[in-house]
């Protein structure tokens, strides 16, 4: 078990560094092999309206007229020994982990990404637990009732679910129960759950239930799927035969090989919105990592657009690495591939 | 044979599937007993009814989409009309089923000792460590070595003998006075399975449990059977001990099974004589006798094959058989003809 998390630990710093290599090579190599410049590439890091002077000095301090391998070299190097641009006289210090410095905002990418996590995360995780719960268990009970009015129902309601945009419902939802009734808050407004856990919960109850409801349409169907499959093995009429009661049979033999495929794809879905809920985030306004990205390409801020999808990135790997745990924990014969 | 004392007894016995395509009658009027401590062999092709029979014996049929039928009881408990719950807690404890490929049959999720302990617990109350001992224990007598250590390995890590013992060892757990093995051999290699047979005859006896074999192959039923039911099409079409099953077939089709059974004594130049056709379908079951499309005899029924479903008649002592062939006929034919081509060479 060890070997295999050490094993798959390895895997993912890889696939992290093929990543960054990948990123890297879009923000900093295509441009140059489509004809752009050290000066055109430094002129997006210093805004729009900087003079030809300073975009020059800046393409040079950035090391943009180095070559390739030594730029990514100090992009890498960054990331654990922290890095000082020295530009216009001043010397910017980005301290490690360095995922970039963005020279419109003046400071170091990371620790801003760092500030809008809460945010991003307190709409992921609230969301998942509503949509699992919700989305598990509709799969079941659709499973079990095959064909029944209920099941007909939840599908067809699932179905609207995976095919309706979240910016769609989200803003009928705001139109409706914000602007229309008043039962929740308008969006863009946030308050940590350690200031006032009951005003975080009111500022992003909304925001949870469209997100949840769009998850758990999808996760309904793929549970019901699931459950439909394994309620028909072997094991199941051996759990029968056993003289289990029924709810015993269904939840500890049927529910939990069923699950094994959900807990994957949740895992990676919640390591995708951590990297940020980008559309939900946008459509409730609230100030997390999607938003940030938003704002950072409407401002052509590359070292923030670099930092962001490294940062999410990051998260899937994570996510994905955790997926491969959990998945070995719940089927053992997992453990000997 | 039907003796009123008898442990399990099962009267018409007719479990339907209401389908799309029509009704599918998989069994149809089945009736036959089994006292503790005696072995019944049922014997078929696939799709001939077996398996949903054992599986009604269980009361493992879901009412939403099998129409059951008829009476079975076990020691008195009629298990076609009970209470579901009270059937639940029957199952396991008085009545326990081994199932054909144990790969599949046990859940790869959980180890052998979880699953064995599952059994046990559900109908006993004691503690887990308790039933863990009872596990460990029942691994050692179904011929597991080192019970202790394996106890906790999951089912993939078992070879396919081992995991049909556990299966076994699962089924024993409750003492079940009803044992049903549905092909508890066919997923094993061949040294294996005389091992199997040898464990469950074994176990049979030191428990004295009533035992139903279900198999299509004749050589487990010859060694382990005191009574042969024969059944085709969902229906009982000879029944009787296993010596006069073996001695003195009298149906078409019991003697198409033995003819296709591998013999060592009959020599590398004879061949096997494997019955011609296939089963039939449960929906469109043919007019007449359902084996007469492929009976060799049919011609000298007169016709009656094609249009009578012949009765079941007996035509020894406890010797019943589903035929329209006169039981003279049949004893001259079984004599003069097929008998002595299935003893050509040895």
């Amino acid at each position: 078990m060890i070997a295999y998390i050490i094993r798959r630990l390895f895997g993912a710093v890889l696939t992290l560094l093929i990543v960054s290599m990948i990123t890297f090579g879009i923000f900093y190599l295509v441009p140059r092999w489509a004809g752009g410049t050290a000066e055109d590439l430094a002129s997006r890091y210093v805004g729009r309206t900087a003079s030809p002077e300073a975009v020059a000095e800046a393409a040079k301090a950035l090391g943009l007229t180095d070559n390739f391998f030594k730029q990514y070299w100090d992009w890498l190097h960054a990331i654990f020994a922290g890095r000082d641009f020295i530009f216009g006289g001043s010397t910017y210090h980005c301290p490690a982990p360095c995922l970039g410095y963005s020279f419109i905002g003046r400071n170091p990418v990371l620790p801003d990404i760092l500030d809008r996590l809460p945010v991003t995360a307190s709409l992921a995780f609230g969301a998942a637990i509503i949509w699992v719960i919700l989305g598990v268990s509709t799969g079941v009970l659709s499973a079990l009732k095959r064909g029944s009015i209920f099941d007909r129902a939840a599908m067809g309601f699932a179905l609207g679910g995976v095919s309706l945009p979240i910016f769609w419902t989200g803003l009928v939802s705001l139109v409706i129960f914000s602007y229309g009734l008043g039962w929740t808050a308008r969006g863009g407004s946030y308050t940590p759950i350690e200031q006032n856990p009951l005003d975080w919960a009111y500022d992003l109850l909304l925001p949870w239930i469209t997100l949840a409801l769009l998850f758990s349409a999808a996760y309904a169907r793929l549970t019901r799927a699931g459950m439909l499959e394994t309620m028909g093995e072997d094991y199941i009429r051996t759990a029968r035969a056993k003289g289990l009661r029924e709810r015993t049979v269904v939840t500890k033999h049927g529910l939990r090989a069923a699950l094994t495929p959900i807990a994957t794809i949740f895992g990676l879905d919640v390591g995708l919105l951590l990297g940020g809920a980008v559309l939900t985030e946008s459509t409730f306004s609230l100030p997390g990592i999607g938003k940030y990205a938003i704002d950072a390409i409407t401002a052509s801020d590359m070292p923030k657009v670099m930092g962001f999808v490294i940062f999410s990135a990051g998260f899937v790997v994570i996510a994905n690495l955790i997926v491969d745990v959990v998945y070995a924990v719940i089927d053992p014969r997992v453990r000997l591939a | 044979m039907p003796a009123p004392d008898a442990f399990l007894d099962v009267r018409d016995l007719r479990i339907h599937f209401p389908t799309d395509d029509g009704l599918v009658k998989s069994v149809d009027g089945l009736n036959f007993s089994l006292q503790r401590g005696k072995t019944l062999g049922i014997v078929g092709e696939s799709g001939s009814g077996k398996s949903v029979t054992s599986l009604g014996i269980l009361g493992l049929h879901n009412k939403r989409n099998a129409r059951v039928s008829g009476q079975i009881l076990l020691d008195g408990t009629d298990i076609v009309g009970a209470d579901p719950e009270h059937v639940r807690k029957m199952r396991g404890r008085r009545m326990a089923m081994i199932f054909q490929d144990p790969l599949s049959a046990m859940h790869p999720y959980y180890t052998v000792g979880h699953q064995i302990v599952e059994a046990y617990r559900v109908h006993n109350n004691v503690s887990k460590s308790v039933a863990k001992k009872h596990a460990i224990d029942l691994l050692g007598r179904v011929g597991i070595p080192q019970p202790d250590r394996r106890v906790d390995d999951y089912p993939h890590q078992f070879s396919g003998g081992m995991r049909q013992r556990a299966m076994i060892a699962m089924a024993l757990s409750c003492d079940p006075e009803l044992l049903i093995a549905d092909e508890p051999t066919t997923a094993l290699d061949v040294t294996v399975q005389a091992q199997i047979l040898d464990l469950m005859r074994d176990l049979q006896q030191e428990f004295n449990s009533a035992l139903i074999i279900i198999t299509h192959d004749l050589g487990v039923v010859a060694e382990l059977a005191d009574d042969v039911l024969v059944m085709y099409g969902g229906k009982c079409i000879e029944y009787g001990s296993a010596v006069t099953i073996f001695e003195e077939p009298e149906h078409p089709y019991t003697w198409g099974l033995l003819g296709s059974m591998p013999r060592l004594d009959r020599g590398v130049t004879n061949r096997l004589m494997p019955i011609k056709g296939t089963p039939p379908s449960l929906i469109n079951v043919p007019s007449g006798c359902a084996f007469h499309p492929r009976c060799t005899y049919e011609p000298q029924t007169g016709g009656r094959g094609t249009t009578e479903v012949p009765e079941l008649v007996e035509s020894g002592r406890g010797h019943l058989v589903r035929c329209h062939l006169p039981v003279a006929e049949r004893k001259r034919i079984w004599q003069e003809q097929v008998r002595p081509k299935l003893e050509a060479g040895s």
